[in-house]
C-alpha cells in the first residue's frame, strides 16, 4: 500500500459575506478511507465537502489531491477544463436529492453509460453491458434498463445514482447525505449496499451525515464539526465510544437517548 | 419597372443597413474562422415574422452584392410559397438575379435540404437555422452548454444516440443530424435529412448558418470535414429509397412521398425539384412520368403551378408548412413529430 494521502486539506477557510461557512480546516484522507463528517445543521458540512470537491471555491486554504500518476494536484490551480475531467473520471458526487445527480428525463441505462460516453466510449454494445453489470450491483433488474428514473422509487433512484458515479471506477467519492430522505428500511439496505461497494472496490470516500449510524456504519475515520469548525477527529469507533470534546460527548448521549 | 426602381430607393441595397450588414460580416468572418462555433449575433428585425427563415435572410442580406445570382430552395422545392417570397424579397430589395439552377447560383438560401447537384467552389449555401444548440434537447441551460462547448465535454451527445439505439434499435435521428466540424465542435446541421450530411463534408463551397430568433450565426469554410456522429458498432447510415423518382428515376437522391389523390393513391419524387427537372430535360424517364411531357416541374403535378422568374409576385407569407400534398421523406414517420417540434422558429 501507500504511505502517502490521497487528499490533503490545509487552513482551508470559506465565508460567505461576513457569515462562516467553514473555517480553517486541516486534515489528511488517505486511499481506500471513509471519512464521516457529521455535526448540526448549519455547522459546514456541505460548505467543506463543496469545497474539496471544487464546486464552491474557498475564501482561503488549499487542497491537494493525488492524481493517478502520483503527482500532486493543487486544485484551485486547475483549470476547470482538468477539474470537471477529475470530476467525472476520477471522483463521484452522491446527492442527497438524486434528482439533482441523475439525468430524469433519459433512461437508467443512459444515465449510466453516461460518463463512459464523456470519456469516449464508442461501442454500444460494451456500454449497455456495461450499464446491466452495474444496474445489477446496485440491485436494480435488467428489465428497468430502459425505464427512466422517474419511475423508480427514492430508494432505486439513490442506487442508480451511485452506478452512475461509480461507473468509470473512481477512486473517491463524495457524499452528502445520501441516505437522507429516505424511509428507514430503504436507508439500511442502501447502507448495506454502500458499505459493500466501498470495501470491494477499495474507494475513499467522504461522507456528510448528521445521522451518527450511518457514520458508524460506514465510516472508519470521523470528524465532528460545529459552527463551521472541527472540534474532534478520530477512529469512528473511539469517538462515538469515547467522545472527548464537550460538544461530542453531548452529541452522542443525545443520539443515545433517541 | 418604375415601380420597381422607387419601390428600391425606399430600401437600402438589400434591406439592411450598412452599420448591421458590417456587425453580421463580423460574425460570419468570426464563423468561417472558428468553423462550428456559434458566433452571437445581434439579429435584427425583417420584415418577415421569425420561423420564416429571418436569420438566412440576414445573412444573406449581408453576403449578397448586385451580381450575385440567387436561388431560394425550402425542402429542396424552388417553388413553394416561402422560397417563392424570399426570392421575391431579394428581387425586390437588392435588384439580383435570380435562378432556379443550383450550377447558375453564387448564393443558395436553402430550408432543410441540400441540393443534388455538388456544388462548387466560389458557391455560398445559407441554410435557415430553427434551433443552433445541438445540446439543447438534453441540456437546457444556455450557461452549462457553452461551457460543454468550450471545454469539448461531449459525451451529451452519444447519450442522444444511445436513447435512440436502445428505443428503437438503431439511430433514429433522420433529421437535424448531429456532426462534429473539423474534429472540433458538435454542430447542429439544421433540420436537413441526415440524407444529407455527407455533402456537408469537404464541400467545396461555403456554408453558412443563421438562426434569426436565436441569434445565432455558424459556418463551415469550403474544404472542411464534417463527420456525422455515431458508435463503432451503429456506423452512420444514410437514409435508403428502394425505389427510383418516379418522375426522373433518379436513385441515391432524397425522395418526397406525393399523395396523389384520398384513396391512398402516391409516388415518391425528387425533393430537389430542380435536380428532377434537369434530369428530365435530359430525356430521364421515372415510371409514372407523364407521356410526351416537357419541362414540367414534379410539382406541377401535384401542387401549384410553377412561376416563371420574372413573374413572381410580391411576396405573400404563408407559414413555411411543408407543401400541401407532400408528405416528409419516406420512413420518416416517427420523426415528424420531432421535427414540428423544432419547428417553432
Ligand atoms: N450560499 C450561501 N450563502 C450564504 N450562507 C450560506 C450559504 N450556504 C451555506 N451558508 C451558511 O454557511 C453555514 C454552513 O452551511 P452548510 O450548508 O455548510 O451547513 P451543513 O452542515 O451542511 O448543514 P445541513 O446539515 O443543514 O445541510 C450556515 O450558517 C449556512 O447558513
Ligand atoms: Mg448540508
Ligand atoms: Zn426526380
Amino acid at each position: 500500500m501507500t504511505d502517502e494521502p490521497l487528499f490533503r486539506v490545509t487552513s482551508l477557510s470559506k465565508y460567505y459575506g461576513s457569515r462562516v461557512g467553514c473555517e480553517d480546516i486541516t486534515f489528511d484522507l488517505w486511499p481506500g478511507e471513509v471519512l464521516a463528517v457529521v455535526g448540526e445543521s448549519g455547522s459546514g458540512k456541505t460548505t467543506l465537502l463543496n469545497c474539496m470537491s471544487t464546486r464552491l471555491m474557498p475564501t482561503s486554504g488549499t487542497a491537494a489531491y493525488r492524481m493517478r500518476d502520483g503527482t500532486w494536484r493543487d486544485l484551485y490551480r486547475m483549470s476547470e477544463a482538468e477539474r470537471r475531467f477529475l470530476m467525472r473520471t476520477d471522483w463521484g458526487f452522491v446527492h442527497q436529492n438524486p434528482a439533482d445527480g441523475l439525468r430524469m428525463t433519459v433512461s437508467a441505462g443512459a444515465n449510466v453509460g453516461e460518463r463512459l460516453m464523456a470519456v469516449g466510449d464508442r461501442h454500444y454494445g460494451n456500454i449497455r453491458s456495461t450499464a446491466i453489470d452495474w444496474l445489477g450491483r446496485v440491485e436494480i433488474g435488467e428489465d428497468r434498463i430502459d425505464d427512466q428514473p422517474r419511475a423508480f422509487s427514492g430508494g432505486m433512484r439513490q442506487r442508480l445514482q451511485i452506478a452512475r458515479n461509480l461507473v468509470t471506477g473512481p477512486r473517491l467519492v463524495f457524499m452528502d447525505e445520501p441516505t437522507g430522505g429516505l424511509d428507514v428500511s430503504v436507508q439500511a439496505r442502501l447502507l448495506d449496499l454502500l458499505r459493500g461497494l466501498v470495501t470491494d472496490l477499495g474507494l475513499a470516500a467522504i461522507v456528510v451525515t448528521h445521522d451518527l449510524a450511518v457514520a458508524r456504519l460506514l465510516s472508519q475515520r470521523m470528524m465532528v464539526m460545529k459552527d463551521g469548525r472541527v472540534v474532534e477527529t478520530g477512529l469512528t469507533d473511539r469517538v462515538l465510544d469515547d467522545p472527548r470534546a464537550p460538544y461530542t460527548q453531548l452529541l452522542v448521549s443525545s443520539i443515545l437517548q433517541v | 419597372m418604375n415601380i420597381q426602381a422607387t419601390d428600391i430607393a425606399t430600401y437600402n441595397f438589400a434591406y439592411l443597413d450598412e452599420q448591421t450588414k458590417r456587425m453580421i460580416r463580423r460574425a460570419i468572418l468570426k464563423g468561417i474562422a472558428i468553423p462550428g462555433y456559434q458566433v452571437p449575433f445581434a439579429s435584427r428585425e425583417m420584415p418577415m415574422p421569425y420561423g420564416w427563415g429571418t436569420g438566412g435572410v440576414q445573412v444573406t442580406a449581408s453576403i449578397i452584392g448586385p451580381d450575385d445570382i440567387l436561388k431560394v430552395i425550402d425542402q429542396g422545392a424552388d417553388d413553394t410559397t416561402n422560397a417563392v417570397s424570399i426570392r421575391a424579397f431579394f428581387k425586390k430589395v437588392a435588384d439580383v438575379a435570380v435562378t432556379t439552377e443550383t450550377e447558375k447560383a453564387t448564393i443558395i438560401q436553402t430550408r432543410h435540404r441540400i441540393p443534388e447537384a455538388p456544388l462548387h467552389a466560389g458557391q455560398v449555401l445559407v441554410y435557415q437555422v430553427p434551433i443552433p444548440e445541438p445540446l439543447r434537447f438534453l441540456e437546457p441551460r444556455e450557461t452549462e452548454t457553452r461551457k460543454m462547448h468550450a471545454l469539448e465535454e461531449y459525451g451529451l451527445m452519444h447519450v442522444k444516440l444511445y436513447e435512440d439505439i436502445a428505443r428503437h434499435g438503431h439511430i433514429a435521428t433522420t433529421y437535424a443530424y448531429p456532426v462534429k466540424v473539423e474534429g472540433r465542435y458538435v454542430m447542429d446541421p439544421s433540420p436537413t435529412p441526415k440524407f444529407d450530411n455527407p455533402k456537408m463534408n469537404m464541400s467545396p463551397a461555403l456554408q453558412l448558418f443563421g438562426a434569426g430568433r436565436e441569434k445565432r450565426i455558424y459556418a463551415v469554410p469550403p474544404f472542411t470535414k464534417v463527420v456525422s456522429l455515431d458508435f463503432e458498432d451503429h456506423p452512420f447510415e444514410i437514409q435508403k429509397f428502394d425505389q427510383p423518382c418516379a418522375l426522373c428515376g433518379a436513385e441515391q437522391v432524397y425522395l418526397d412521398e406525393v399523395i396523389l389523390d384520398d384513396k391512398g393513391g402516391h409516388m415518391f419524387v425528387c425533393s430537389d425539384t430542380d435536380h428532377c427537372e434537369k434530369r428530365r430535360e435530359d430525356g430521364h424517364r421515372g415510371h409514372m412520368a407523364p407521356e410526351n411531357e416537357s419541362r414540367a416541374s414534379p410539382s406541377s403535378s401535384a401542387g401549384p403551378s410553377p412561376r416563371k422568374d420574372g413573374e413572381e409576385e410580391a411576396p405573400t407569407l404563408t407559414p413555411p408548412s411543408p407543401r400541401p400534398l407532400r408528405g416528409e421523406g419516406k420512413g420518416e414517420g416517427q420523426h415528424q413529430t420531432f421535427e414540428k417540434s423544432r419547428e417553432a422558429e
